[in-house]
């Protein structure tokens, strides 16, 4: 990799340049130039319409924006997901409003609707300006180029394996010579407003949606609705704004008629410029189920957060009694990874990979974040029937048969498997969480057993996951690496924060791991099964701001904090890693786990800040030795 | 129409179809549970629904032996193959017509264009019940297959 690679350089825009837009079904990035560079239909996971953001020349993109020289500023309409992006020009300025039209329930069955549709709304604010639009639908992940066919006035039709696109405007667009394109340019004067329209539809025949008025009334619908649902949220604590722009954004990516939620909306955007850490993320992972649950019904988001757990015990119910690592929104656990070599990738990023063989990995972690999802539901007055209460015994069991074995851990490393200590803790997890909830009346398992395993567990962690020479918890048993998974045991319960065990662990991973606030998944030698390079992870940084807290030092979590928000997009959107030397964004984006983890750090730092600090830890520690070792 | 023969054999049908069923989940095939399905369209209850689902599967299960009895002596002649073409039509129609419109008709049911209106509902089925494993249609047509196989082959005509 040239040490003065960007992706400019490479003819694309930063990966913090791209705002999302979506209807909590499909999702589209579009960047700061108006290029709806990336949308695929009708799933997260279905294949592009769109998909410049993997391949500039040939992926297919659906531009609006100034013709000659402009600046651009962008924000979302508070509270929404419409994208609002003011061009201002020499001659005059006018707003591009990005959206995908959602609306209630009972608002469809008033009246028809489009399956989906990405509404782009043109209004001239200051003087003339001449916009141009560039419509290039590449299909397939851009392998096939659509025959457009003119329908009436300006719209433009094809076919997308046995659906329809269509897009209806109000600006003449003029097919390319071999109807595989079309282009077109128009004076936009002050007032005045112009809609595109690009709808999909599987059933005929196709709902058309009208522009005009109609259009702005979609508009308004739609931003009423996300308006609604944020307002919705009952979180007073501080750093609001960022926790409610986090709680929308992992709504946008929740499947909605599942309530599955996926890590990210796309897929292969680089860990490393030009690296091959390139993966797809259009998958709900399992890994962060608990996490995701503290986070929504801390917000006030019950529905979303029975619906996640309804999804969770369900989706998973093919592989019981094991669980795989990842799932597709309806619980499909074989997703097999592919290569896209006919794409160059995001700033020459290649391989391009659509699935994702992690499937075939074994985690033991996620037995801990499922069975703990549960308690969390249970602990909020949900109940579950005969055959979940069975289906949670038998994860138990598994947990009891497997625990011993090494595996690959979180972080999916493709160098073999070890003992590593944070999947242990999470055995450790699951097997406490089944006992306290046996206890607790909600479940009937095999409490003897698990008993017998737990403590088994933690004597195993306390006597192998933990180097008295270097006084820390370790990546692997007997090993001296560090892991940012570690910071995240006061976080389940295993330990105390403030226990010296786990103090002098939280310092020697900023020791190791840390630069500046920002914090590395495992030191720079640790083979994981790829070249070397990547940046600092999102969450595992708001990870320390909770584990720092917990720790005792609220000043220096908040300092953190606040320094991690800044890392933070123009509107407010994080990448799954951030590059410590430049700031910029990598990986997927925007990444549901990163959010996940402000949202969490910031409840941590209310829960501190004003002593009302719900300890998630209900067990003594007594079982730890508290020597402190440094 | 053998009244006797419609009420054993399509219950003998029913249950086999139903062991079936219930042994492709837990074999992991498939999570397609039609007494549930059912039962929720009446109560929300995870378990009472399943007891009413279980009463109404075998309610269908005799009431469509009775279409399939009245095609055997429409015929004048019934026989386990016939019986199974008539399953294998029946299962078709369930997994290609009867499953995506589901969601239209059960009213705890999400549908494909549901949301962004949270849901604790059930996920549709999607075209051929693909949504709940992709071995659902096959388990769905063998099941089909034998209750037909099962209705031809001991069904004796008036």
């Amino acid at each position: 990799m040239s040490p003065d690679r960007t992706s400019k350089s490479f003819g694309y825009p930063p990966i913090d340049d791209y705002a999302l837009i979506g209807d909590c079904r499909s999702a589209g990035l579009i960047s700061g130039d108006g290029s709806l560079d990336w949308l695929c239909l009708p799933r997260f996971d279905s294949s592009s319409v769109f998909a410049a953001l993997l391949d500039a020349r040939e992926g297919g993109r659906f531009r609006i924006r100034p013709v000659g020289e402009y600046s651009s500023e962008r924000r979302y309409l508070p509270d929404t997901n419409v994208l609002e992006t003011t061009f201002r020009c020499p001659s005059g300025a006018f707003v591009l409003r990005d959206l995908m039209s959602v609306s209630s329930e009972e608002d469809k069955r008033a009246s028809l609707t489009p399956e989906h549709e990405v509404l782009r709304e043109i209004e001239g604010i200051d003087g003339e300006v001449e916009v141009e639009v560039l419509y290039g639908p590449r299909l397939d992940y851009g392998l096939t180029r659509p025959v457009l066919e003119r329908q009436w006035d300006h719209s433009l039709r094809c076919e997308v394996g046995g659906a329809a696109l269509i897009l209806r405007s109000e600006l003449p667009l003029e097919l390319e010579g071999d109807s595989r394109g079309a282009s077109g340019a128009v004076r936009i004067r002050t007032g005045e407003r112009k809609y595109l329209s690009l709808t999909y539809s599987r059933e005929a025949p196709a709902v058309i949606a009208p522009l005009g008025e109609a259009a702005r009334e979609r508009i308004e619908r739609t931003v009423r609705w996300w308006q609604e649902w944020a307002n919705r949220c009952t979180y007073e604590g501080p750093y609001r704004d960022a926790v409610v722009r986090s709680a929308v954004a992992l709504k946008l990516m929740t499947y909605a008629p599942s309530g599955a939620l996926v890590a990210a909306p796309t897929t292969s955007l680089p860990e490393a410029l030009g690296g091959v850490r390139n993966w797809d993320y259009r998958y709900c992972w399992l890994r962060d189920a608990s996490f995701t649950l503290r986070a929504l019904y801390a917000l006030g988001y019950r529905e979303e957060a029975e619906a996640y757990i309804g999804w969770l015990l369900h989706a998973t119910r093919l592989t019981w009694p094991e669980l795989h690592v990842l799932y597709d929104v309806f619980g499909e656990a074989r997703l097999p990874e592919r290569e896209l070599v006919h794409l160059e990738g995001y700033a020459g990023s290649r391989p391009v990979r659509i699935g994702n063989d992690a499937q075939g990995q074994l985690q033991l972690d996620v037995y801990g974040e499922v069975i703990n999802g549960a308690a969390r539901f249970l602990d909020r007055g949900g109940r579950v029937d005969r055959d979940t209460s069975r289906m949670l015994d038998g994860l138990g069991r598994t947990v009891c048969k497997r625990w011993r074995e090494p595996d690959e851990g979180i972080w999916e490393g493709r160098s073999g498997r070890f003992h590593n200590t944070h999947s242990k803790v999470l055995c450790w997890v699951a097997l406490d969480r089944l006992i306290e909830m046996h206890e607790a009346g909600y479940l009937d398992v095999s409490v003897d057993l698990f008993r017998a395993n737990r403590d088994e567990v933690r004597k195993e962690i306390e006597a192998h996951g933990y180097n008295e020479r270097i006084g820390s918890y370790t990546r692997t048993f007997d090993g001296e690496e560090m892991d940012a998974s570690l910071l995240t045991l006061p976080l389940y319960g295993y330990i105390e924060g403030a226990h010296p065990r786990m103090r002098s662990t939280c310092a020697r991973i900023h020791e190791k791991l840390a630069t500046g606030e920002l914090i590395h998944r495992y030191e720079t030698g640790t083979d994981d099964g790829l070249p070397p390079g990547e940046g600092a992870f999102g969450i595992c940084s708001f990870w320390a701001v909770e584990c720092v807290a917990r720790g005792g030092n609220i000043e220096g979590a908040t300092q953190a904090f606040e320094q991690l928000l800044a890392y933070a997009n123009d509107v407010g959107l994080f990448a799954e890693e951030i590059d410590p030397h430049t700031g910029a964004a990598l990986g997927n984006f925007p990444q549901a786990f990163t959010h996940i983890g402000l949202i969490n750090a910031a409840l941590t730092l209310g829960e501190y800040r004003d002593g009302s600090a719900l300890a998630i830890v209900k067990r003594s520690s007594n079982d730890i030795p508290t020597e402190d070792p440094t | 129409m053998n009244k006797r023969g419609v009420s054993l054999w399509g219950f003998v049908g029913t249950v086999i179809l139903t062991t079936l069923m219930a042994g492709s989940q837990g074999l992991g095939l498939s999570r397609i549970n039609f007494p549930f399905m059912l039962g929720t369209m009446f109560t929300p209850n995870r378990d009472r629904a399943k007891l009413i689902g279980f009463g109404v599967h075998f309610l269908n299960g005799w009431i469509f032996a009775s279409v399939y009895a009245a095609a055997f002596e429409s015929w004048r002649r019934a026989t386990w193959w016939l019986g199974g073409a008539i399953g294998l039509v029946h299962a078709l129609y369930v997994l290609v017509a009867a499953m995506p419109t589901l969601p239209a008709m059960h009213p705890r049911m999400a549908n494909e264009q549901q949301g962004p209106t949270p849901t604790e509902q059930l996920e549709p089925p999607g075209f051929m019940a693909l949504n709940y494993g992709r071995r659902t249609p096959i388990t769905v047509i063998v099941a089909h297959l034998l209750y037909g196989a099962i209705l031809g082959a001991f069904y004796r005509l008036k």
